[in-house]
């Protein structure tokens, strides 16, 4: 007898909260599997965000440390400026990283910090109840937008893989999704080059993961899996948007 | 090929998102049993015919399932 499949050592024995078929507990996984592979769950320090995953604390079995909203990197550049040799992540929601933490990722980029932002683009505020995000799409509705977000009214919705993928401090920029096993194949692929990236000490790097939120787009798990595929990748495509060989520094 | 799929039942939020991604067709909504979260629960159908490639377990947002195969 051989197993196949596992829950990951990376994840504790805690139950999820997230609600049913919330990518967030697939991305999760993602993330816990490749600290597994690549034996560093004993030194890799996450850092939360607020929204929905604000408990993920909980659920990585390596040290984590909460942030305020949107302010993850900030903590993350103190926390991998004292420890050079530790590998450290933020797992940041749209809201939490494109809206009212826009400022402290696009600096983390511009200075080229040298950690891991998971960026679970769901196109909502989540855990408030549903309310637009920078990165709700044109047509989309929400509770702050019950007709449909419009372009004149909201502007057109933000790119943040694009937008940090100019700046220099950025070495590594993937869009991905987690819709059906061969997406989650090279979402996980991605994940795992941006900590490997991170452990050459080449820079700053970003994966941006297109999720879903059953709950406040009003689906069930499979049509809001539909959806993204139909709306989402479409605004937001998926690959590689940046990956420069930059030089390796010296970890001290 | 003989396999074994195990879901810890308890924690099943009847998402079906490991029934949407069986290639074989044999993961279902178990619609006769609800477990204490208050979900029907997702369980395989026909055993026989499944080829643990573990789609169904790498999927699950819950990591609930496990695959194993002899
Ligand atoms: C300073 C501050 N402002 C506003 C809030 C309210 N708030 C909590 S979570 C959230 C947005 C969450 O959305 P997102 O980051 O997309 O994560 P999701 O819940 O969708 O995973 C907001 C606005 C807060 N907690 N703190
Ligand atoms: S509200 Fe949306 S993002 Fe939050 S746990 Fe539920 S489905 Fe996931
Ligand atoms: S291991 Fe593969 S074939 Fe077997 S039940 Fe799961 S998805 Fe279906
Ligand atoms: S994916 Fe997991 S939680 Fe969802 S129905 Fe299947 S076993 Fe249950």
């Amino acid at each position: 007898m051989a197993i196949v499949y596992q829950k990951s050592a990376g994840l504790t024995d805690k139950e999820l909260h997230y609600c049913p078929g919330c990518n967030h507990g697939i991305i999760h996984k993602l993330v816990a599997e490749v600290m597994d592979e690549l034996g560093i769950l004993d030194t890799t320090i996450g850092v939360c965000p607020v929204g929905c995953s604000v408990f993920a604390y909980n659920y990585f079995n390596c040290d984590m440390q909460e942030a305020a909203h949107g302010r993850a990197p900030a903590v993350a550049t103190g926390i991998k400026r004292t420890h050079p040799n530790s590998p450290v992540f933020t797992y940041q929601g749209d809201g939490d990283l494109a809206s009212i933490g826009c400022a402290e990722i696009t600096h983390a980029a511009m200075r080229g910090e040298k950690f891991t932002t998971i960026f679970v683009n769901n196109a909502i505020y989540g855990m408030t109840g549903g309310q637009m995000a920078p990165t709700t799409l044109i047509g989309q509705k929400a509770t702050t937008c019950p007709l449909g977000r419009t372009k004149e009214q909201a502007g057109m919705p933000i790119r943040m893989a694009e937008m940090l993928s100019t700046l220099d401090g950025c070495v590594y920029a993937e869009r991905v999704c987690v819709t059906d096993i061969p997406h989650l194949n090279k979402a996980k692929a991605a994940i795992k080059k941006a900590f490997q990236k991170q452990l050459a000490g080449e820079g700053f790097t970003f994966v941006e993961v297109l999720s879903t939120c059953p709950t406040n787009w009003g689906m069930t798990p499979l049509k809001a899996k539909e959806w993204l595929t139909d709306n989402m990748i479409p605004y937001y495509p998926l690959g590689c948007i940046k990956d420069i060989d930059a030089p390796k520094a010296e970890v001290k | 090929m003989t396999a074994k799929v195990t879901f810890n039942s308890d924690r099943c939020k009847g998402c079906e998102l490991c029934v949407s991604v069986c290639p074989k067709h044999i993961v279902a909504i178990d619609q006769e049993t609800i477990n204490r979260k208050g979900y029907h629960p997702a369980h395989v159908v026909d055993i026989s015919q499944c080829i643990a490639c573990a789609s169904c377990a790498k999927i699950c947002p819950d990591s609930i399932i496990t695959v194993e195969k002899f």
